[in-house]
């Protein structure tokens, strides 16, 4: 052991035996004073203390605020449409639980310091009321009736269908790791079987090669490329565990479940470059981060989304190489002079492919 | 009861009974072996969850404690960890492997070792008989054989630390495919089977208390002692055990199915996966069905919690507030509705599975429908102090504390069980703030004020005040230090079970916040080692304890002697005449249950 950690453990246990022989001492004095006196003395004093914390905590609610509200993502728009609707539910949320929150602490500490023991009050007999209770039984069952009404409203229109015209990617978790798929020009994703994964012959999504739809899409875990002002709908698996795409500027999550596909859409609002004006910090990126703990490298499940114009998307998306062809290059057509002619145009023979 | 109505004369009632008394006492001679280890006395039952609640709550503190220093202090080492944890903690630095078994430990043992195992168990086997009027329980036998079966659980669960692979580090819901597969992660390997086993133990062991529970209380209640008679601890003891009874097995179902996937090439919770470079053969399980069976007990689990907690808390402040709890009966029916809800709620944990939607919405409006039972709770306690006459001890102040808690992080309840804001703040740091705050800590209030309270009446000694206090103010202030700040984490989208957050550029602005935190528990673990030092200092040298009620409470615990005996009562068991709450009432501090109601008195 080091010294630092002995000291420390010597100072902690100094600590305690001079708290452990104050408080000897002080029951001793309790008891030469008398049981009153010394009960009169340490009721008003955590009394005065009840108070005293009230003020002390709100100041501190305060002082918390300031420090750390400029950190949260609440000062900044939200980098989707839905997120504006949980940004708005939040308000309304922190509004009301806000007035029920102050109330009832002011009247705990301030009723705890008010009615503290004296041999002159008596304690008022009163066993109930019906019109109090009947009063806070509907006030906050109106208040709830508010905010399951928004809740809700905002819930179906999140959880409700993606437009047609949305854009289609496909993001799959992995421990550690996030791999997205688009559907490339045709727009169907070409049929997959997780038996067919084969990470040595770049196949990690265990796609079926034999299926035509398959040869356009691209498969890349560089980042997930969204555009601006178009709907995005993604379509989400796990390979192994659970895992959950997380988006906190878009406040969007959804689990990615092996075995169970699942989705999430929105319409992202602000470009990458957008939001680094936005938030003045010129490093900014919006993260993925997985959600739902996945294994001991559950905190570097790390991916990175990049929102950007049409045009730009339109220019990343024609430089991306179908995944098809780098896994069968000789049917590349830009490496036709190389190979063989004869054979472009034939259906590609299936290779070793496992049928469902 | 039975005695009483078989036997017309009072005086020979007496004589009779004393007598049965000594014969009793002759022919069981208590051992060391019968009377502190293979007991059947409720009220020593209650020692040894309590101690045994006790000992895990020190070693699950401890691990926050020490991946705390890992959160607040990434880029450090500390060379004594190594000493305590070896290779788990490589140069001093907590691997990622140690830290998720930490952190999953630390969830496992604090909710079921410490906040149901070491809450419920102490309480309802200390509490239900005395406060009934009851001798023990209505089985002693299997009261033993409940602590025993969570003695057993709880070695099991303390050795699966100690096995080569690292105990189980899924995280404590347990969640397949993690926790059904070696290949995931090494803690799911021999690991996981003790955690289960382990688990599987405490089940019985609850089983067998709870059913314990609720023969004792609708049965064995003394003469006079009606439902509406009984102290709100016991209502909330009941409804405990009536939770816990209906949950549990099926917890145990889906343990059982899980240890089926893991050794027996089922699929039930498996379907699709590619790990450790190779495909499995499961195909057609559903990894979310063990979540609702999870959920249907984890639901209910933090009201088998946080309900004792709140029966705890009202008896306390009505006694030291020296007024009636008010509205005893919207007390009661709040506690019915809350455990009726508990049931109806489970899948407001799961509201980003992709679930259907509407399912859903429906779990948002049955989750947020707690929150009125609740709100009922709390105006009735701010209206059991208003007007009283507060005597500030230990016991009143934990229970002051406790509703200030319960305020605070039932109110963030609100947002999370909404599903549109759950979107965004689910599994981030606003969901540890809000139920550290709400089921942990709040939890343990109710605890400390239950153990400050009934202290006298366990151990016929009181616990020092003033250590009581720094422990009460040190614990509420540092709690709301270290979970209010998680609230603006959580709100930065900041997920939870993280190793370290350097790497990220959307969650690394808090260090000097995380730095903060993990200061603070510490100097909370400390003091709370000072409340357990307290608490066996004054086992043996506590100021002793010098009249029967030392709080001039109105409850049937009080009537025993000092320190009571197997069979609580040496005479006759009281009978009761009245409500547990006569305090101040017709200018008298308190009428005790047993006093008969005089006819000029007014009804309450």
């Amino acid at each position: 052991m080091s010294t630092t950690a002995i000291l420390l453990l010597a100072i902690l246990g100094l600590g305690f035996l001079i708290t452990f022989q104050i408080a000897k001492a002080s029951e001793y004095v309790g008891v030469l004073k008398g049981e009153k006196k010394s009960f009169e003395q340490s009721n008003r004093v955590n009394a005065f203390l009840m108070v005293v914390f009230l003020v002390l905590g709100l100041i501190g609610i305060y002082w918390c605020h300031e420090l750390f509200y400029k950190k949260t993502l609440l000062p900044f728009p939200s980098a989707s449409d839905h997120g504006e609707k949980i940004d708005s539910m939040m308000f309304i949320t922190i509004a009301i639980t806000g007035v029920v929150f102050f109330i009832t602490q002011i009247l705990l500490f301030w009723f705890a310091y008010k009615y503290q023991h004296s041999d002159k009050r008596k304690a008022l007999f009163y066993p109930h009321n019906t019109n109090w209770e009947i009063l806070w039984t509907t006030v906050p069952a109106i208040a709830l009736c508010v905010l399951v009404g928004f809740g809700l409203y905002y819930w179906y229109q999140i959880t409700g269908n993606a437009p047609e015209k949305a854009l289609q990617v496909e993001v799959t978790g992995k421990q550690f790791g996030w791999i997205y798929r688009y559907p490339g020009k045709d727009n169907v994703y070409g049929k997959k079987y997780y038996k067919n994964i084969d990470e040595s012959n770049n196949n990690e999504l265990g796609i079926l090669w034999d299926d035509q739809y398959s040869h356009d899409d691209i498969v890349t875990t560089e980042a997930l490329y969204l555009v601006k002002g178009q709907p995005v709908k993604i379509n989400i698996f796990s390979r192994d565990v659970i895992h959950d795409v997380g988006l906190p500027h878009f406040r969007m999550k959804m689990d990615a479940v092996p075995g169970t596909p699942t989705t999430m859409w929105f319409t992202p609002q602000y470009t990458t470059e957008e939001m680094r004006k936005i938030t003045g910090n010129n490093n900014f990126e919006y993260e993925i981060a997985c959600d739902q703990m996945c294994g001991n490298g559950h905190y570097s499940m790390r991916g990175v989304v990049k929102v950007v114009t049409q045009s730009e998307f339109i220019l990343w998306r024609a430089r991306q190489k179908a995944r098809y062809l780098m896994v069968f290059p000789d049917r590349d057509p830009t490496n036709q002079k190389a190979v063989d002619t004869t054979k472009t145009g034939t259906a590609p023979p299936p290779p070793v492919a496992a049928k469902r | 009861m039975s005695n009483e109505a078989t036997h017309g004369h009072p005086e020979v009632v007496t004589t009779h009974e004393a007598h049965h008394d000594e014969h009793h006492v002759h022919h069981h001679k208590e051992t060391f072996i019968t009377k502190y280890v293979f007991s059947q006395d409720h009220k020593m039952i209650a020692r040894q969850f309590l101690i045994t609640g006790m000992a895990w709550a020190i070693i699950g503190g401890l691990m926050s404690v020490l991946f705390r220093l890992q959160l607040g202090y990434p880029d450090q080492s500390f060379p004594f960890l190594e000493d305590i944890l070896g290779r788990w903690a490589k140069d001093g630095k907590i691997t990622a492997e140690s830290y998720y078994a930490l952190v999953t430990m630390h969830g496992t043992v604090l909710v079921f070792f410490v906040l149901t195992g070491g809450l419920s168990g102490t309480f309802a086997n200390f509490l239900i008989p005395l406060q009934i009027g009851a001798r023990d329980m209505a089985s002693p036998f299997l009261n033993m054989l409940s602590y025993w079966f969570f003695f057993i659980a709880s070695v099991i669960m303390f050795s699966s630390l100690f096995v080569q692979t690292g105990p189980f580090s899924g995280g404590w819901t347990a969640y397949p495919p993690l926790s059904a597969l070696g290949e995931a992660s090494p803690g799911s390997k021999v690991g996981m089977d003790l955690w289960i086993t382990s688990m599987a133990l405490f089940v019985v062991s609850s089983l067998l208390g709870g059913l314990n529970y609720i023969a004792t209380i609708l049965n064995m209640r003394t003469k006079g002692m009606s439902m509406t008679r009984m102290p709100l601890t016991i209502w909330a003891l009941f409804f405990t055990a009536v939770l816990g009874v209906l949950s549990f097995p099926v917890l145990l179902s889906g343990f059982i199915l899980l240890l089926f996937d893991r050794h027996a090439g089922t699929s039930f919770y498996l379907d699709s996966i590619y790990i450790g470079s190779a495909a499995l053969p499961n195909e057609g399980g559903s990894a979310i069905l063990y979540q609702h069976l999870f959920w249907f007990l984890g639901h209910p689990e933090v009201y088998i919690i946080i309900l004792p907690a709140m029966g705890i808390v009202s008896e306390v402040m009505s006694v030291n507030a020296r007024k009636p709890i008010f509205g005893y009966m919207a007390m009661v029916g709040s506690l019915f509705a809350i455990a009726i809800l508990a049931f109806l709620v489970w899948a407001h944990h799961m509201f980003v599975t992709g679930m259907n939607p509407f399912l859903g919405s429906v779990f948002v409006l049955l989750t947020l429908l707690i929150a009125i039972p609740s709100a009922i709770k709390v105006f009735n306690w701010l209206t059991t102090i208003w007007r009283g006459n507060i005597r500030f001890t230990p016991g009143m102040m934990f229970s002051l504390g406790f509703v200030s808690l319960f305020i605070s992080g039932g109110l963030t309840g609100i947002f999370l069980g909404n599903s549109a804001l759950d979107i965004a703040l689910h599994d981030t740091y606003f969901v540890i703030a809000h139920f550290h705050i709400v089921m942990g800590v709040a939890g343990f209030f109710g605890m400390f004020a239950g153990i400050y309270h009934w202290f006298p009446k366990m151990f016929g000694r009181f616990l020092n005040n003033t250590m009581a206090y720094i422990h009460f103010w040190v614990t509420l202030i540092g709690s709301y230090l270290i979970f209010w700040p998680m609230h603006y984490e959580g709100l930065a989208g900041m997920p939870r079970r993280y190793l370290d957050y350097t790497n990220w550029l959307s969650f690394n602005q808090f260090d000097g916040l995380n730095k903060f935190i993990s200061t603070v528990a510490m100097v909370v673990f400390a003091v709370q080692l000072m409340f357990i030092f307290n608490f066996f200092y004054s086992i043996f040298k506590g100021r002793r304890v010098t009249v029967k009620n030392p709080w001039g409470s109105s409850t049937l615990e009080w009537t025993t002697p000092i320190v009571a005996g197997h069979g609580n009562w040496p005479g006759e068991i009281p009978e009761v005449h009245r409500w547990a709450y006569d305090y101040s009432k017709d200018g008298r501090e308190y009428i005790s249950q047993t006093e008969p109601v005089t006819p000029d008195e007014k009804p309450h």
